[in-house]
């Protein structure tokens, strides 16, 4: 076979992984994609290469392929998402002084319940909060605005939310200029190690299926090239089901830490892969249920959902017209591509491309190509229920 | 009759534009260089080189940043037209996102994506630049100072991995001798057998001399 060459932007995150599993045990070598994974420096810099072709693929913020297509932000060009690469994997910490007084409120840190941490967090605050998030257009920032918004105290100058690299989120933190942040891992975890910071919430319980990476690639070259996207998304398919395998998990950590691609210790790691999250410094693990998904409920689907869900929040912030935004958005979610790449090799996929995002609250048996599948939950911590199909959304 | 002003247009437009390092011309027609610029570079020699290539082209009001916390307090009090910053530096995103939220004075910040001219935009990225405007300069203000500033990123990056690599290869040949000078002392052989020794070793395991060298001088210091 011959061997196409494709390069593959990413940023050294845990939740990059399926990438590298790719590449490391040869999945996509088998698919006949000679797979370079190129390190950037930031999220600016992925997207301008990508925009401009100095690399074929991305690992990329989910919000970035709709940001980029609306128009918004550094480089406005038409991106698509092939796939997703993760769902959820964040987490929200707050300093050590902060935590304090929100113990003084009589609240405790149960990792999971959103509504009350809020209570206590703005009940405690004498000047804006100074939130740090990895890039503006985030699922971290989106999952913290959706959270805090829904407070009854809360108030738009109550919070600043400010863009800090992920590996300076623990300085920033230690050195006062942040009160809290919200960061994939191992960040979060770093910054309680190295900054005395408490985990106060994971990602998923703000939403339970929070779409956190994609694989992104220009709309034009995928239409020009559409058997290498089919070639990557099987691949990186095969990857996640692999990383999926509770057996393999150890095996996945060595992996992950032995390539020069993450530069990451064994230690920094393994807590997101394992779904074991120490919240304090010094404190026991805390067990999260679907912390970072690599696969299970078929979490590489592009919902187009997802992406309309994605639009509204970023129709909200600038102004655009929710309806166009929508529309946008659905099309640069290719459930289409994803279909053709992997139903002639027999996976089973959702029977629709669109879901009811935040109607599942158990894992729920829906119709698939091949008859039944399990999905969800994708519940919101707020209760709230997007039906975009039938335009029925919460205000 | 031509007024003085029409003349000194005439002049500015086909004289005085037509030298690329125009220090006076204020004319429309001209290289303007009134414009306030702020240059985000942690690695000072980098930085001067810069700030030099910019002076030279007549852009006396150059400021330069290193750390990231100075950022968006020199956006505020420098109000900069331009602000130039390497593509691999991660304060970009923090960057970015004040270009979002607009900056002190309400000028809007954005990153210089010049539609029209491609190559230009390519030109700065392969060079490893990104500048930003605000809103409302003109394109033909701002295309002097990239092409400058392009001009001598290119060069430094150029320079810069040239002495990484001769920093390498001397690196390299310090550990070769210390691999050549253990085998000779264990083996009572000459340097030349040594060398060859190694060579031979790295091309039997497809493996380059140097990695070799590397892992006896490993071994060896783990065995003292």
């Amino acid at each position: 076979m011959k061997m196409a060459p494709v390069h593959c932007g990413y940023l050294p995150l845990v939740d990059c992984a399926p990438l590298i599993i790719a590449k490391e045990l040869k999945f996509a070598a088998q698919e006949g994609v000679d797979l370079t994974l190129a390190k950037q420096p930031s999220w600016s810099a992925l997207r301008d290469r990508l925009a401009f072709g100095e690399i074929d693929f991305a690992h990329m913020l989910s919000p970035m392929p709709v940001a980029m297509t609306l128009g918004l932000g550094g480089v406005p060009s038409d991106i698509d998402a092939l796939m997703v690469l993760s769902v959820n994997g964040t987490v929200i910490g707050v300093s050590d002084t902060l935590s304090t007084r929100m113990r003084s409120t009589g609240w405790t840190n149960g990792f999971n319940d959103p509504g009350t941490t809020s209570n206590a967090l703005l009940a405690t605050i004498e000047n804006p909060l100074r939130i740090g998030v990895p890039f503006p257009f985030s699922m971290h920032r989106m999952l913290l605005e959706t959270w805090l918004s829904h407070a009854p105290d809360f108030t738009a100058n109550k919070i600043e939310i400010v863009t800090v690299p992920p590996p300076k989120m623990a300085e920033a933190m230690h050195n006062g200029a942040l009160d809290m942040f919200c960061v994939g891992e191992p960040w979060g975890s770093v910054a309680v190690q190295q900054s005395g910071a408490e985990l106060v919430l994971p990602g998923a319980s703000i939403w339970e299926f929070a779409p956190e990476k994609v694989l992104g690639v220009r709309h034009r070259w995928a239409e020009d090239n559409r058997k290498l996207c089919r070639a990557m998304i099987r691949s990186i398919y095969k990857a996640a089901l692999w990383l999926d395998q509770p057996e393999n998990m150890s095996l996945a950590v060595e992996i992950l830490a032995r390539t020069q691609h993450l530069d990451l210790p064994d230690h920094a790691i393994e807590p997101a892969l394992t779904r074991r999250i120490v919240t304090t410094n010094g404190g026991t693990p805390k067990q999260v249920e679907r912390f970072l998904e690599f696969h299970g409920g078929a979490a590489n689907f592009p919902w187009r959902s997802q992406a309309a869900w994605i639009a509204d929040i970023l129709a909200g912030w600038h102004g655009l017209d929710r309806d166009n935004a929508r529309a946008a958005a659905r099309n640069c979610f290719r459930s289409d591509i994803y279909r053709e790449a992997l139903s002639p090799i027999g996976i089973d996929l959702p029977g629709a491309s669109e879901k009811v995002e935040g109607s599942m609250g158990v894992p729920t048996v829906v119709a698939s190509t091949r008859g039944e599948m399990i999905l969800g939950p994708d519940r919101f911590f707020s209760g709230s229920v997007f039906d975009f199909a039938a335009k029925k959304v919460p205000n | 009759m031509l007024t003085r002003k029409a003349l000194r247009l005439v002049f500015h437009r086909f004289v005085c534009c037509a030298w690329p390092l125009c220090r006076e011309c204020r004319y429309p027609f001209g290289v303007q260089t009134d414009l306030t610029i702020l240059v985000v570079e942690r690695d000072k020699t980098k930085a001067h080189e810069i700030i030099d290539a910019l002076m030279d082209g007549g852009w006396n009001d150059v400021t330069v940043i290193s750390s990231p916390s100075a950022l968006e307090r020199a956006v505020k009090q420098q109000n900069p037209d331009i602000i130039l910053i390497d593509l691999a530096n991660p304060d970009r995103d923090t960057l970015e996102h004040l270009s979002l939220v607009s900056n002190a004075r309400g000028r809007p910040v954005a990153m210089f994506v010049d539609q029209t001219d491609a190559v230009k935009t390519q030109a700065a990225i392969s060079a490893g630049l990104s500048a930003y405007v605000v809103n409302g300069l003109q394109k033909d203000r701002i295309k002097p100072v990239l092409e400058t500033a392009i001009a001598r990123f290119r060069m430094v990056t150029k320079m810069q991995s040239e002495l990484d690599a001769a920093k390498q290869a001397l690196s390299d040949r310090k550990t070769i001798d210390r691999a050549k000078g253990l085998l000779m002392l264990a083996r009572k052989i000459s340097e030349d057998e040594a060398y060859n020794l190694l060579r031979k070793t790295a091309m039997d395991q497809g493996r380059k001399v140097i990695d070799v060298a590397t892992a006896l001088v490993t071994a060896a210091e783990l065995l003292q």
